[in-house]
């Protein structure tokens, strides 16, 4: 057997890392928000950012056709302004990952937030740290094991991506062809080998990265309040 | 095949199989090219004989690699000869006729420019996966035989069937498409024939089903042979 080509598992992770970390940026201000709002619409936001969770990819790929293609408002600015199109590029893959994953970053988050509670904000409020200064030296520390999860589970989520790649990638070697297609394509034409060979490697890397989870969970309990 | 033929086809297919004959329906896949024509052709085959056909479409392709993994269906119209076949070899097949020669269209997103061409200014040409869909082989050929394939291979996006490039080219994401010309509109550009190896098309009955049966055989009389030319096929 040949040893199959590993750059479409290498753009995964390529794409899973970028995603998380925009993931962490946009996610962490979002869940901290969510877990300390009284707003009244706050039911409606956590509903929208859930909506990955039970919408079949092939809707939001559907959407992102729509709203990437360069005739449109958002692929037309895009296109104005990088001079490449939304769909079939990394940058697009990006974004729709980083839609299509953005609960499992934000929902771990939020529940670490809450469990954080207003005492120990207050507490170094009192002792006159700023706000940021104590979101990053008390609530952060405190919802560490919240942040562990939100990033393995957006990264090992963003790697799984399949649909709504399959959808708005167009199967471009190092741009869109990310390992799930190339197993897919690989089923396809009947070469069992090499998509044995790269599922494994999935299969093995899956496993492997929720051990690590549950593992680290287990050994760094979060002391609150 | 004349009508009288055509009915002594599918009866004695009917009587082959008596179990099956009860139920009069039939799952038949078809490649993605042919589907919307297989689709307008169902309504004279079902006024003509009762039978009910319920079509299923993918990539040629797939569709292969479905069927050699036990999927349940009673015939299947390729858009090649290549794995009707590999299907015969495997005695898979219990008949096997050819029932459209596939033409390659070149399509424009509507708002693109008519000057835009295949050397001209444009980002994506969306083409069905060349592994998968023998439309995208043809496109490939196609392109090699104009010397354009490596120069715009950064620029090919690729769809799993044709329908699939087809539905990128109408969303707009890609201008261009080479694609079958059964789904073109208007304003297409005939690819020469001479561009690519000819896409002859066959069917295989799969499963003794009178109804499938049926079917392959009504693909064959020139009723059906002058649809499928209407709907954008070459002369067999």
């Amino acid at each position: 057997m040949s040893w199959p080509d590993l750059a479409p598992l290498w753009l995964s992770v390529q794409l899973a890392g970028v995603t998380t970390v925009l993931l962490l940026i946009v996610g962490t201000p979002l869940a901290w928000w969510l877990a300390t709002t009284r707003a009244r619409m706050r039911p409606f936001i956590e509903a929208l950012t859930a909506m990955p969770l039970v919408l079949p990819p092939t809707v939001l790929g559907f959407y992102f056709l729509i709203l990437f293609n360069p005739n449109s408002t958002i692929g037309g600015l895009w296109r104005d302004a990088t001079g490449e199109t939304l769909t079939f590029s990394f940058s697009g893959l990006v974004l729709a990952s980083a839609l299509y994953s953005l609960p499992f970053m934000v929902q771990p988050l939020q529940t670490a937030f809450e469990a954080v509670g207003r005492g120990p904000m207050e507490a170094a409020a009192s002792l006159r740290a700023s706000r940021l200064d104590a979101f990053f030296s008390v609530a952060v520390p405190m919802a560490r094991r919240g942040f562990l999860t939100g990033i393995v589970l957006s990264f090992a989520h963003t790697i799984g991506e399949f649909g709504v790649v399959l959808m708005v990638g167009g199967n471009i070697p190092g741009q869109t062809r990310v390992i799930s297609i190339a197993i897919y394509e690989q089923v396809e034409v009947l070469d069992y080998a090499q998509a044995h060979a790269l599922s494994a490697i999935l299969l093995v890397f899956s496993f492997t990265v929720l051990l690590l989870v549950y593992t680290l969970n287990r050994r760094a309990p979060v002391r609150v309040g | 095949m004349d009508r009288r033929q055509f009915i002594i086809a599918t009866m004695s297919a009917a009587a082959a199989s008596p179990l099956r004959a009860a139920t009069g329906s039939a799952l038949v896949a078809v490649a993605a090219n042919f589907a919307k024509t297989a689709e307008r052709l169902l309504p004279e085959f079902t006024a003509e004989t009762g039978y009910s056909i319920t079509l299923s479409s993918g990539s040629t392709g797939q569709l292969y690699g479905q069927i050699i993994n036990g999927a349940p269906y009673d015939a299947f119209l390729a858009a090649d000869q290549a794995r009707p076949a590999l299907l015969a070899q495997a005695g898979l097949s219990l008949r096997h006729i050819t029932y459209a020669r596939g033409l390659l269209a070149l399509i424009k997103t509507e708002g693109t420019a008519m000057e835009v061409s295949l050397q001209g200014d444009f980002n994506h040409l969306a083409i069905a996966n060349p592994a998968l869909a023998p439309f995208g082989l043809a496109a490939k050929q196609a392109l090699q035989a104009l010397g354009l394939w490596e120069g715009l291979r950064a620029r090919i996006v690729m769809g799993q069937n044709v329908g699939q490039a087809y539905a990128l080219v109408a969303s707009g994401n890609a201008e261009l498409g080479l694609v079958a010309q059964s789904y073109a509109q208007e304003g297409f550009w005939a690819v020469p024939e001479g561009l690519y190896a000819p896409i002859l098309q066959d069917a295989v009955l799969l499963r003794e089903n009178p109804a499938a049966a049926a079917f392959v055989a009504y693909l064959e009389t020139n009723a059906a042979q002058a649809s499928i030319r209407a709907a954008g096929y070459g002369a067999l």
